[in-house]
This record gives C-alpha cells, sequence and structure tokens, in this order.
C-alpha cells in the first residue's frame, strides 16, 4: 500500500507530467520515422543523426541571434529548416536511386551516413558538450492542479499534439498525402496513372527530416548536446515506430506515450534499472500483436 | 577441387603458426583480434547469410560469451575450461530464448524487436554494476600461463577460430546447411515441401549465437577483459558491414571483410581520428557500387560457375 501512495503522490504526477513532455520530442521525432519507413520503406538509421544536426544547428543559431526569445524562435524555424535541406539532398543524391534496394542494404547504407555525419559533427562542433539556456521570459514555471510545471515542458506538451494533428491533415486531407498513401501501397501503378512519384518521395522524405530536426531544435534546452546523442535515441525511436505500427503516425504517437510513461513510472519505481521497462513494454507489444498496435501501411 | 582446397588451407593454417616469432608484440595481438573477428563475422553470416534472419545485433552473443567467461573466471574462480565453455553456452542459451521469442516476425520486424531485446541485455549489464562491472567492464581477468602471453593467447585463438571454422564450414554443407539455404531463397516453398521452418531457423540461431560466443570467450583470452561496449548496437552494425564488405552469400567473404576491416583500421587509427568518417565513406561506395561485397565481386568476376554454397 505504501508503494501504492507513493506512485500517486503528487510529487510522481509531477514526473510524469515532465516525462510526457519529453516524449512529445521522441513522438516528434519517431513520426518522421515512421513516415519515412512507412511510405518510402527506407529503415532510415541516419534519421538520429539529423536529430543531432539538428540540435547543434539550434546551439549556433542561438548563439548567433545572442539568445533571447526572438533566437530561439529562429532556431526552432531554422534548425529544422537546414536538416530538411541536408535531407533534400540526401534523397536526391542517394536515396531517390536505391529505392529498390533490399532493406538490409537501405539499412547499412543510412547507417553509413550515420558514421559520415557523425564525423562531420565532430569536424564543424568539436567534440565539447554544448548547452543552450532558456531566455529568462520561458524559464519559471506554471502551476497545474497545484502542481509545478516548467512552462518550457508546458509548451512542449502543447506542440506534441498541434504536430499530430497536423500530420494527419497533411498524410489524410493534402493531394500530396493521398498520393504518398498509394504510393506506399503500390509505387508503379501510381507513377503508371502519369503522376510523378520521384517527387513525392521526396517530399515525404524532406518532411521527415524536418521533424528530425525540429526534435533536435525542441530537444536544445533540455538536455546536453553532444556527439552520440543519436546513437540511444535512434533505437528509441525505431521501437517506438515498431510498437506503433509502421508509417502510422497515430502509433506513433501511441508508441512514444506507451515507451514515456513507462519509462518515468518505471524510473520512480526502481531507479537502477527503470530504464529497462519501456524495452520490456516493445517486447511485451510485439509478442501478442506483432504487427504493432494499430494497424501499419505494410 | 577436395585436394586443393585442402592444400591451400594447410598453406595458410602454416604461415598463421610460424607468423608470431617474426612480429612485434602489438602485431600479434592484432593478429588474433583479426582471427576471433573474423569468427565472429562468419558466425553472423551463418545466420544472415545462410539462414536470411535478419540477425541485426548479433554482437549480444559476442558480449554474452565474453561476461559468461569473465564472470566464471574473476567471480566464481572456476577453472579455465570450464570458463571457455559456460561463455559460449550461455550465448547459445540466450540465443535461443530471444530465437523463441523473435523467430516468427517477418524480417525487419525480427530485426528490430532482436535489437530491443539485445538493448535489454545492454542495458541491464550496463547498469548492473555490483555484478558486471558497469560501464567500466571486467579487467586484468586471471588466465592460466599456457594462454597468458600474447604468442600463447594468439595459438590458443588460432587453434579454436581454425576448430570453429571447420566445424561452420561442415554445418553449412551439411543437409541442414542445404535446408537453410532453401529457406533463406524460398521460405513459402521450403514450408510446402514439409520442412520446419521456424525449427530450422531458431537451430541456425543458436549455432550463430555459439559461435558468436566463441570469440566473445576468446576476446576475453586476448584482452583479458569484457566490456559493454562490445554488445552495443553500432557495433552489430558494423559486423554486419563486415559480412557485406566481404560478401554475404560466401564462406569466406566475412572472414575477408572482418580482416580488411580491422587492418585498416589499426593502421588508419595511426593517421587520423576520423575513422567513422572513412568506415562510413567506404560503405557506402561499397553498398552502392558492390552489392555483392569485394569477395563476391571478384569470384563473379573471374569465375563463372557457381561457388561457395551460394
Amino acid at each position: 500500500m505504501e508503494f501504492l501512495s507513493h506512485l500517486f503522490s503528487s510529487g510522481t504526477l509531477s514526473q510524469l507530467l515532465v516525462g510526457l513532455s519529453r516524449t512529445t520530442i521522441l513522438f516528434i521525432v519517431s513520426s518522421g520515422l515512421s513516415l519515412i519507413l512507412g511510405i518510402l520503406r527506407i529503415p532510415n538509421v541516419a534519421h538520429g543523426s539529423l536529430y543531432m544536426v539538428g540540435a547543434f544547428l539550434a546551439y549556433t543559431v542561438i548563439h548567433l541571434f545572442g539568445g533571447g526569445v526572438p533566437a530561439f524562435v529562429a532556431a526552432l524555424v531554422i534548425a529544422p529548416l537546414g536538416v530538411a535541406a541536408l535531407g533534400f539532398v540526401l534523397e536526391r543524391a542517394f536515396f531517390s536511386y536505391l529505392y529498390e534496394r533490399e532493406h538490409l542494404m537501405l539499412l547499412l547504407l543510412t547507417f553509413s551516413f550515420t558514421l559520415i555525419i557523425g564525423d562531420l559533427v565532430k569536424i564543424v562542433w568539436g567534440t565539447e558538450y554544448r548547452s543552450v539556456t532558456l531566455p529568462g521570459s520561458l524559464q519559471g514555471s506554471a502551476e497545474i492542479l497545484g502542481l509545478p510545471l516548467p512552462y518550457y515542458n508546458l509548451f512542449l506538451l502543447l506542440v506534441g499534439p498541434v504536430i499530430a494533428v497536423f500530420l494527419w491533415l497533411v498524410i489524410n486531407r493534402t493531394r500530396m498525402g493521398k498520393i504518398a498513401r498509394a504510393a506506399a501501397v503500390d509505387r508503379e501503378m501510381v507513377s503508371a496513372v502519369g503522376i510523378n512519384v520521384g517527387w513525392v518521395f521526396a517530399f515525404t522524405f524532406v518532411l521527415g527530416c524536418f521533424l528530425a530536426g525540429l526534435g533536435g531544435a525542441l530537444i536544445a534546452p533540455m538536455t546536453n548536446i553532444s556527439l552520440g546523442m543519436d546513437h540511444s535515441l535512434i533505437i528509441e525511436a525505431f521501437l517506438i515506430v515498431i510498437m506503433g505500427g509502421l508509417g502510422n503516425v497515430w502509433g506513433a504517437l501511441l508508441g512514444s506515450l506507451v515507451f514515456g510513461i513507462t519509462q518515468s513510472l518505471g524510473i520512480l519505481v526502481w531507479p537502477k534499472f527503470g530504464i529497462v521497462f519501456p524495452y520490456l513494454a516493445v517486447v511485451v507489444v510485439l509478442v501478442f500483436r506483432p504487427r504493432g498496435l494499430l494497424s501499419s501501411t505494410w | 577441387m577436395k585436394r586443393r582446397s585442402l592444400v591451400a588451407t594447410m598453406v595458410v593454417l602454416g604461415i598463421l603458426c610460424a607468423l608470431p616469432p617474426f612480429l612485434p608484440r602489438f602485431y600479434v595481438y592484432v593478429a588474433s583480434i583479426v582471427l576471433l573477428t573474423g569468427l565472429l563475422a562468419t558466425s553472423l553470416n551463418l545466420a544472415i547469410g545462410y539462414g536470411g534472419i535478419y540477425q541485426f545485433h548479433h554482437t549480444v552473443f559476442y558480449g554474452v560469451g565474453a561476461y559468461g567467461t569473465a564472470l566464471m573466471l574473476t567471480r566464481a574462480g572456476a577453472p579455465a575450461p570450464v570458463a571457455m565453455i559456460v561463455g559460449p553456452l550461455a550465448a547459445a542459451a540466450l540465443s535461443l530464448v530471444m530465437g523463441v521469442v523473435c523467430v516468427r516476425l517477418s524480417k525487419l520486424y525480427f530485426g528490430m524487436l532482436q535489437i530491443s531485446l539485445g538493448s535489454l541485455v545492454w542495458v541491464t549489464v550496463y547498469r548492473w554494476y555490483s555484478f558486471t562491472g558497469g560501464d567500466d567492464g571486467i579487467h586484468g581477468v586471471p588466465l592460466p600461463d599456457l594462454i597468458a602471453s600474447a604468442k600463447g593467447s594468439y595459438y590458443y585463438t588460432l587453434a579454436v577460430t581454425a576448430l570453429c571454422l571447420f566445424a561452420m564450414r561442415r554445418i553449412a554443407g551439411s543437409p541442414f546447411g542445404k535446408t537453410l539455404q532453401g529457406i533463406r531463397d524460398n521460405p513459402m516453398r521450403s514450408e510446402a515441401i514439409g520442412v520446419d521452418v521456424k525449427r530450422h531457423k531458431l537451430a541456425a540461431l543458436v549455432i550463430a549465437g555459439f559461435f558468436g560466443g566463441v570469440a566473445g570467450s576468446l576476446y576475453v583470452v586476448v584482452d583479458n577483459s569484457a566490456f559493454p561496449d562490445m554488445m552495443f548496437w553500432t557495433y552489430s552494425l558494423e559486423v554486419l558491414i563486415m559480412c557485406l564488405l566481404g560478401g554475404m552469400y560466401t564462406f569466406w567473404g566475412p572472414f575477408v571483410g572482418s580482416s580488411t576491416l580491422v587492418l585498416l583500421r589499426v593502421f588508419v587509427s595511426v593517421y587520423t581520428q576520423y575513422w567513422s568518417l572513412i568506415l562510413g565513406t567506404i560503405l557506402s561506395l561499397v553498398i552502392i557500387f558492390l552489392p555483392d561485397g569485394l569477395l563476391g565481386f571478384f569470384v563473379r568476376r573471374f569465375r563463372t560457375r557457381g561457388v561457395c554454397g551460394a
């Protein structure tokens, strides 16, 4: 009983909310991965590297603009756009020729990009930790149900659903989204009716990369920006996508929620090994639903 | 053909036996690493090249083999021969458990679930300071005098690697190995002619895990240590790269690929710290231009007959 009361104390709730706001970032990154995996069928390991590049770009932009709210907003716009541009170059130069390759080859090819981007980041930004401080007016906390919640975490909690709805609209309500979904099912048929599938794929890839960069820019004020931040994130993102169902945006949302909640509760219950719980959750889900929680495009 | 390959094997083994007196200590160490990494890559190839199973996280078994051996020697104080066999057996047991959970999933899902389970093992090893030494790993593992020196461990590694490669060659050429290749090329058809696909895959996974574990226990002998980075997922992908570089559909390809990468890394590290950049560039060029790998490329170039059980 003591355990239960501990679990439902107010400290737990605020911990959970902070955990959920980190989950938002996981969701943003993994929804981009899910798009690329579901529609283009590329298991893009380099997605984590793009996230890292996004974080470093945000750092640079904030320092160029000298801090403050405008610099921060500029970073949230410029960093994802920069990453999207990088994604565009990668797609046109490499992936557009390689869509028909085996998954294994694509996985290893994107892993080679991970290695290259990792070292390029080392060359450009060096090996030291970087950190970004929030502008003064964004620091401080709001009271929610009598619990303190930092403004920035509150902001993240709001961004998550906005991105989810935006993606749903793009995929389900725009012409581009409809073509992309059709191409995911039958690429040749779509091009046979006279649609330029190449550009739709490029758009999807760039959108996915944009989301990776946005995730990186959003995490910048919350963590040490460092080399290697891509390695742990990409595994989590892959697990979320697989758990939710490939190519399904809502699946990515549900997956990140399960992942985030099991992680923050797990750490509360068993601080030393709490990090194990989300992995166990993935195993349990895949044992009972081998194709993920929600339907996938595959 | 048979006699020729026997002669070739003898010549290669003879050269490898004669090497240590001519090499400085450090290069004897490097040669041992080359051998055991070759064993690791070949064992992975048994699953991915012959079985077509997306074994994305093979180094978990390598790590568990190493930790099994190292822990038996340090914590349990077991005699060395026992420790050498416990490591690989632990790896095979883990492989069986993970295999039972994963084997019914299709390709990419299989690989991702395996990475997930493997990361679970990695996190446990990484966090469990009191037992596994956490991120420091285990250093200074006590070894019997015979295999404690650089030369002694080299000859031990050479003997075990040769034995394991011989065994794997036999397995790959056996009816079981042929069935496995049949499953790789057409699982539905194999199922239809009465092959128990899942059981064959599971057996392949356990065999691959066991030999991966042997490579891990050899690492303990050569380096006197075991540490969590051995079983981080990026290393698994690096071993996959070794297989790909050499050629997955050949028996010796992964060995060639791993030797190339290990040696290249040793020599390149002298000149630059940007090894990943070089590895990434080589890898992307190989994938784009030589999808069959180096050995596969040359084999196709210079021989017209089908080779190496492909």
